[in-house]
């Protein structure tokens, strides 16, 4: 009941995998999320290439891409989860911002209004139809995918990072014994 | 259709995202913040050169027809308003250069300004009423950001404030926007204007009027919704505080000006005398709080309310030449603010201290800064040749002209309390003796005392050369209240109503 006064009995380290602060130790999760990494990863490209004119997009394949990071994290702990994908996750949101925004640069060059969608005339086989609308999702995939995970392993680290200044404990009361 | 509309909305976005990936070299990311607010700056007085002679200037977001798509629109006010806000947003980054430390600087300083700019700079050219809303969050995540940088204890729980009492207002808009939505179907401003005057049920324009002032007003600090103001501005670093005062307040001035000089213009005749009325509590209340604080930012803070008062005693006259006075006072007191929170930080920072107690003996150590000072209260008071001579002068004849008394007399009178709680700030920091030896506190660098001085600078100009401010804001008062000229910019000749019937055929 109060944690500073009854620390958990201190698990033996297990051999197989590093983990540093998994939030479940649970072998089924690591054994699953391994399996759904590349998965998901593949849907959430799915995702974004059919976003333009179906269900879908920047921000929704951004989601599926930073839920597999985030999974990772569940699993095995934020450690592991940013050295299965060592960016700098603030960098890669700025230059989503950034490469999202340039895309509307072209129409206004051409002396049309900012984000008027040029295309490919032919469609990309097993791509689909590529142009500037697809190429501002990309920015915004990008940018999901930065914040989120970033946010996610902030919430995680945030008790290594910033830790409390250690407690007094409270004088208990003795109510157990009745 | 002008396509390059999009470009003071674009230069801060593409220019934070920048300067976020060259955030550790310090030099390019301050090169490429200032290169997109110069950017702003000269698009902003283009704008303002062609927007009195030609019209609202209209662009469409990827080409989307008007009631459909995002219109952008540039009239004369929104024109005033993007080239202030740039004209500020480089004096506080001049400023910054110079105060800002430099953990500050590597925690993304510089872009979350250029996002503040990217917002305000949204709100003042967007003409659809939910991407306002998207505008207003823009600023206002930035503005925490701001708010918070450097986490101390003060500065987190003054944030704390500012954050929950603004979200509130943000909350009171989104509802605002859904109702207007499920009213009249449209979120368009020009197709919102143009149905308002056909809808039936006058009861409910008055009711959505009512939700739209509590929303703006509380951003734009009138009285009873002011709290958040003067217990969170005086906790950040100078020039923070002082690029909130130029134009966090100033953002919900203008969103009360579109909404009820465009959309809820009948309404107008039947909130005029109650916005007057909260116009004079404001500019009284605001200056008594400021009589009773110590402390140099936190009078400065309660000064920005009381001057709001008399930006939305411009709206409460209900009249072009109301609007058009009011556009004057707002530009001449955004900028005196702003030099005076420069000029007074630029005292506290010296000293270590805002407080007036500890304070003194300013004049003799640095004359040029005392002498700045007094030039900004003189125009804040309203002394002529300044500028705040011209904004008074023209608020109060439109008031006298309309028979609206009691406000007009109620507006001097706050003058001289306003002027009388500046000299309190004048005596305590530059005029008596120091306990202290003045000698071994640090001088006042050129970058502390420029931009202040050059806002004072420009605010005399203003003064003597007040014609050409004067003509133009007629102009942008005539406009911002002029709907159907607003009307057959956005959507054409026939107005919005037939560009819709014609789409749904």
């Amino acid at each position: 009941m109060h944690r500073n006064e009854s620390p958990l009995p201190n698990r033996p380290p297990s051999r197989s995998t590093p983990r540093d602060s998994a939030l479940y130790d649970s072998l089924i999760l690591r054994t699953v999320s391994r399996l759904m990494m590349p998965l998901l990863l593949l849907l959430s490209i799915y995702m974004l290439l059919r976003g333009h004119n179906l269900p879908g997009g920047g921000f929704i394949g951004g989601l599926l891409a930073s839920s597999a990071i985030i999974l990772q994290m569940v699993a095995f702990g934020p450690k592991t989860a940013r050295r299965i994908l060592p960016v700098n996750y603030l960098l890669l949101a700025a230059f989503g911002v950034f490469f999202g925004a340039i895309w509307g640069l072209p129409a206004m060059v051409a002396g049309l209004p900012y984000m008027q969608a040029f295309w490919l005339p032919e469609p990309i086989p097993g791509v689909g139809k590529i142009g500037t609308p697809v190429l501002f999702d990309i920015g915004v995939y990008f940018t999901v995918i930065g914040v989120t995970t970033k946010i996610a392993l902030l919430l995680v680290e945030e008790p290594s990072l910033f830790p409390l200044p250690a407690m007094k404990p409270a004088p208990v009361e003795q109510e157990e014994g009745a | 259709m002008v396509f390059h509309l999009f470009i003071p909305i674009i230069t801060p976005l593409i220019g934070a995202a920048l300067a976020v990936l060259f955030n550790r070299q310090r030099i390019v990311a301050r090169a490429i913040t200032l290169i997109s607010v110069l950017i702003n700056l000269g698009y902003g007085l283009w704008l303002m050169s062609v927007a009195p002679a030609s019209g609202p200037l209209v662009a469409q977001a990827s080409g989307w027809l008007a009631p459909f798509g995002i219109s952008l629109v540039a009239d004369g006010m929104s024109a005033l308003m993007v080239m202030l806000a740039a004209l500020l947003m480089l004096t506080t980054i001049l400023y910054s250069f110079a105060s800002v430390d430099e953990q500050r600087e590597q925690h993304f300083y510089y872009p979350l300004l250029l996002l503040l700019l990217l917002g305000v700079s949204g709100a003042f050219l967007t003409g659809d009423l939910f991407n306002l809303y998207v505008w207003f969050e823009v600023l206002l995540v930035a503005s925490f950001g701001l708010i918070t940088l450097g986490g101390s204890r003060d500065q987190l729980e003054g944030g704390l404030k500012y954050l929950v009492l603004n979200l509130l207002g943000s909350t009171a808009f989104l509802f605002g926007c859904g109702l207007m939505y499920g009213f009249a179907g449209t979120l368009n401003m020009a197709h919102i204007a143009e149905r308002m005057a056909t809808l039936a049920n006058p009861g409910l324009q008055t009711v959505l009027a009512g939700i739209f002032l509590f929303a703006f007003g509380s951003k734009a600090a009138i009285v009873p919704l002011f709290f958040w103001l003067p217990t969170s501005y005086h906790t950040p670093p100078v020039a923070v505080t002082a690029i909130f005062s130029g134009l966090m307040t100033k953002v919900g001035v203008y969103a009360l000006y579109r909404t009820f000089g465009l959309m809820f213009q009948n309404e107008l005749a039947t909130y005029g005398p109650w916005l007057t009325l909260l116009a004079g509590l404001t500019m009284v209340i605001g200056v008594l709080g400021a009589v009773a604080q110590m402390n140099v930012r936190r009078i400065l803070s309660f000064h920005i309310i009381s001057q709001i008062g008399y930006s939305v005693m411009g709206l409460g006259l209900a009249s072009a030449a109301g609007l058009a006075a009011g556009l004057v006072f707002t530009a001449h007191v955004m900028i005196v603010k702003m030099a005076l929170f420069f000029i007074g930080g630029a005292a506290e920072q010296i000293y270590g201290t805002g407080d007036l107690k500890k304070m003194g003996g300013l004049a003799r150590r640095e004359p040029l800064l005392a002498l700045f000072w007094f030039l900004g209260i003189l125009s804040l008071a309203g002394i002529p040749p300044l500028s705040g001579f011209i904004g008074k002068l023209i608020l109060l004849q439109v008031g006298v002209s309309q028979q609206a008394y009691l406000i007009t007399a109620v507006a001097a009178g706050t003058s001289i309390l306003t002027f009388f709680s500046m000299l309190k700030i004048w005596n305590e920091v530059f005029w008596k003796k120091s306990y202290d030896d003045v000698n071994r506190l640090p001088r006042v660098s050129f970058g502390l005392l420029a931009p202040g001085a050059a806002l004072v600078i420009l605010s005399v100009a203003l003064g003597l050369l007040a014609g050409p401010l004067v003509d133009y804001n007629t102009i942008a008062g005539q406009q911002a209240f002029d709907r159907n000229v607003y009307i057959t910019a956005v959507c054409g000749a026939d107005g919005c109503e037939a560009v819709y019937r014609a789409a749904l055929k």
